[in-house]
């Protein structure tokens, strides 16, 4: 047995760098996402090899996924913007790069590959000479929270490491997603998509068949998250991809969701962690500290109210610019069933 | 117990070259669409029979009924999004290979 | 019989591998989303033999979170990237 994964082991560790340099390498936008998406899908199971399931829960939601989607949406708006439909054919691309001059390309190109190479090797070196010169302390920090997970409130390591130990970290993890929402909404609003000619009736059913599914899985991984794999960020994600779900379907009633539901949505959990963190120096104690009886209790609303912030941010990072106000959204509502034809016919 | 546990095996090796088929028509067919049609294959039947050889092999039955609900899945998510891009294909006025 | 889980995780890495090669050939971009797609569920298949060779139950959760994703990224070519009217 443990030959054959040493095998797989291998060709995991192979296949990763090779698949990072020809997706850096790609000349064509549309096939380095797709890479891209390959290398999220290896990278999980990596993680999974190494012993590190909260790791592959998130990066099969959120970079296999989330980002995948994101990138091709980005993507389809960059070629409308610079309007020209020629990348996503290849042969026609292979036709332009033909024809175009060689000689400048040839000469830049060993002068990077070498400089490349260079700082490869003076990193490499570096790496291993500070590798060599460290001491490493028997056994590492793992007896240090194996000894007091009695006191933390929950099962898991990982979740009493980031909600317990270093809750504080976490908070400001949080804080920073929500600047991140709060920097795309800042830029642009949202742009209403037009109806499709025709509906899809098979995505009516796919949106009405994942996304309930997609609501309790996410609930089962951040109540799961206190004994195995799991937590708020894992929760967060699926219920981002389940609003991803619903933006891409372009279900009616996500655009009639009042624009102050989704901010309050997208503070609950940065305020509610912060008030807790002031509620446990009130109780008696320093910030974050929780009271040892009721730990598992704080840990669990921490993270369901900012599970589903995450998701709500998740959604509208990908959404891409604050909402319409309720005025403008019935303007645009009936421009678009003006133009469009049978808009909102399945929902 | 055992003759389950031998049927769950024969189960999974005959699931498994359904994926590595999936995976030869999605090299070698030579448009989308019969590409799109040996895609399911791998998802559907292949999947399946390695589902089913593991839940033979299984010892509770919340592993049986997780292995069938994370089938049960991928059958929608694969279908629905193999219709998608066909559909889409076919807007797209790509002509499917014929034998001239 | 653990070799069983094993060999079978280490042919569909392998399956994964191979098609990566119509990632980079492809001539439409939906080959090389529909091998994208086929990666997804040939990780489902890899994550469900693992957890039972492994005997680890965690890794149905990461198996379950795999097919539920799976298919959004497909989605969101098929409606976007591919298809879609001018917006």
């Amino acid at each position: 047995m443990t030959s054959v994964m040493s095998f797989f082991d291998i060709m995991l560790v192979l296949a990763l760098p090779w698949l990072g340099w020809r997706l850096l390498a790609s000349p064509d936008l549309f096939r380095a996402v797709v890479l891209f998406i390959s290398l999220g899908l290896l990278m999980s199971l990596t993680w999974v090899r190494l012993h590190a399931p909260d790791v592959a829960l998130a990066e099969a939601a959120i970079g296999a996924g989330l980002t995948g989607a994101l990138f091709l949406s980005a993507l389809r708006r960059l070629e409308r913007m610079q309007d020209s439909e020629r990348r996503l054919d290849y042969a026609e691309k292979r036709e332009e790069e033909r024809q175009a001059p060689p000689a400048r390309r040839r000469r830049s190109k060993p002068i990077a590959y070498g400089l490349a190479l260079l700082l490869l090797v003076f990193f490499l070196v570096l790496l291993g000479w500070s590798l060599v010169k460290t001491s490493v302390s028997p056994g590492g920090l793992g007896p240090a929270v194996t000894g007091q997970m009695g006191q933390t409130g929950v099962q898991s390591q990982v979740t009493a490491v980031l909600l317990n130990f270093r809750g504080y970290d976490t908070l400001l993890e949080v804080m920073v997603l929500f600047l991140a929402a709060l920097g795309s909404w800042s830029l642009t609003r949202i742009r209403q998509p037009l109806p499709e000619e025709v509906a899809a009736p098979v995505l009516a059913s796919l949106v009405r068949l994942l996304v309930p599914l997609m609501i309790i899985v996410a609930g089962y991984l951040v109540w799961i998250g206190s004994s195995r794999a799991g937590g708020a960020f894992q929760g967060g994600a699926v219920l981002g991809a389940a609003g991803v779900l619903l933006l891409l379907a372009d279900v009616t009633v996500v655009r009639q969701i009042p624009s102050a539901l989704l901010r309050w949505a997208l503070v609950l959990g940065p305020l509610l962690f912060l008030l807790s963190a002031i509620a446990c120096m009130w109780i008696g104690g320093n910030l974050l500290e929780y009271p040892r009886q009721s730990a598992g209790a704080w840990i669990l609303l921490i993270e369901s109210a900012t599970a589903v912030s995450i998701g709500v941010t998740l959604a509208a990072l990908y959404a891409g610019g604050r909402p319409l106000e309720p005025s403008a959204l019935e303007e645009a509502g009936e421009v678009a069933s003006e133009s469009g034809g049978d808009e909102g016919e399945g929902e | 117990m055992a003759f389950l546990h031998n049927l769950g095996t024969v189960c999974i090796l005959i699931g498994v070259p359904f994926f590595v088929s999936g995976t030869v028509g999605l090299l070698r067919f030579p448009d989308i669409y019969t590409r799109l049609h040996a895609l399911t294959k791998a998802d559907n039947v292949g999947l399946g029979f390695v589902v089913l050889g593991l839940a033979l092999q299984a010892e509770q039955w919340n592993t049986v009924a997780r292995l069938l609900l994370i089938w049960l899945l991928v059958l929608i998510g694969s279908s629905a999004s193999c219709h998608l891009v066909a559909r889409a294909a076919l807007r797209k006025k790509i002509q499917p290979w014929s034998r001239s | 019989m653990s070799w069983l889980y094993s060999t079978a995780a280490l042919c569909l890495l392998c399956a994964i591998v191979a098609g990566l090669w119509r990632i980079l050939r492809g001539p439409t971009a939906a080959d090389s989303m529909l091998a994208a797609q086929l990666f997804g569920t040939c990780g489902v298949a890899i994550l469900l033999l693992l957890s039972k060779g492994l005997n680890w139950v965690v890794l149905l959760d990461i198996a379950l979170v795999f097919a539920l994703l799976a298919a959004l990224a497909a989605v969101a070519f098929a409606l976007r990237t591919w298809g879609g009217t001018e917006r």
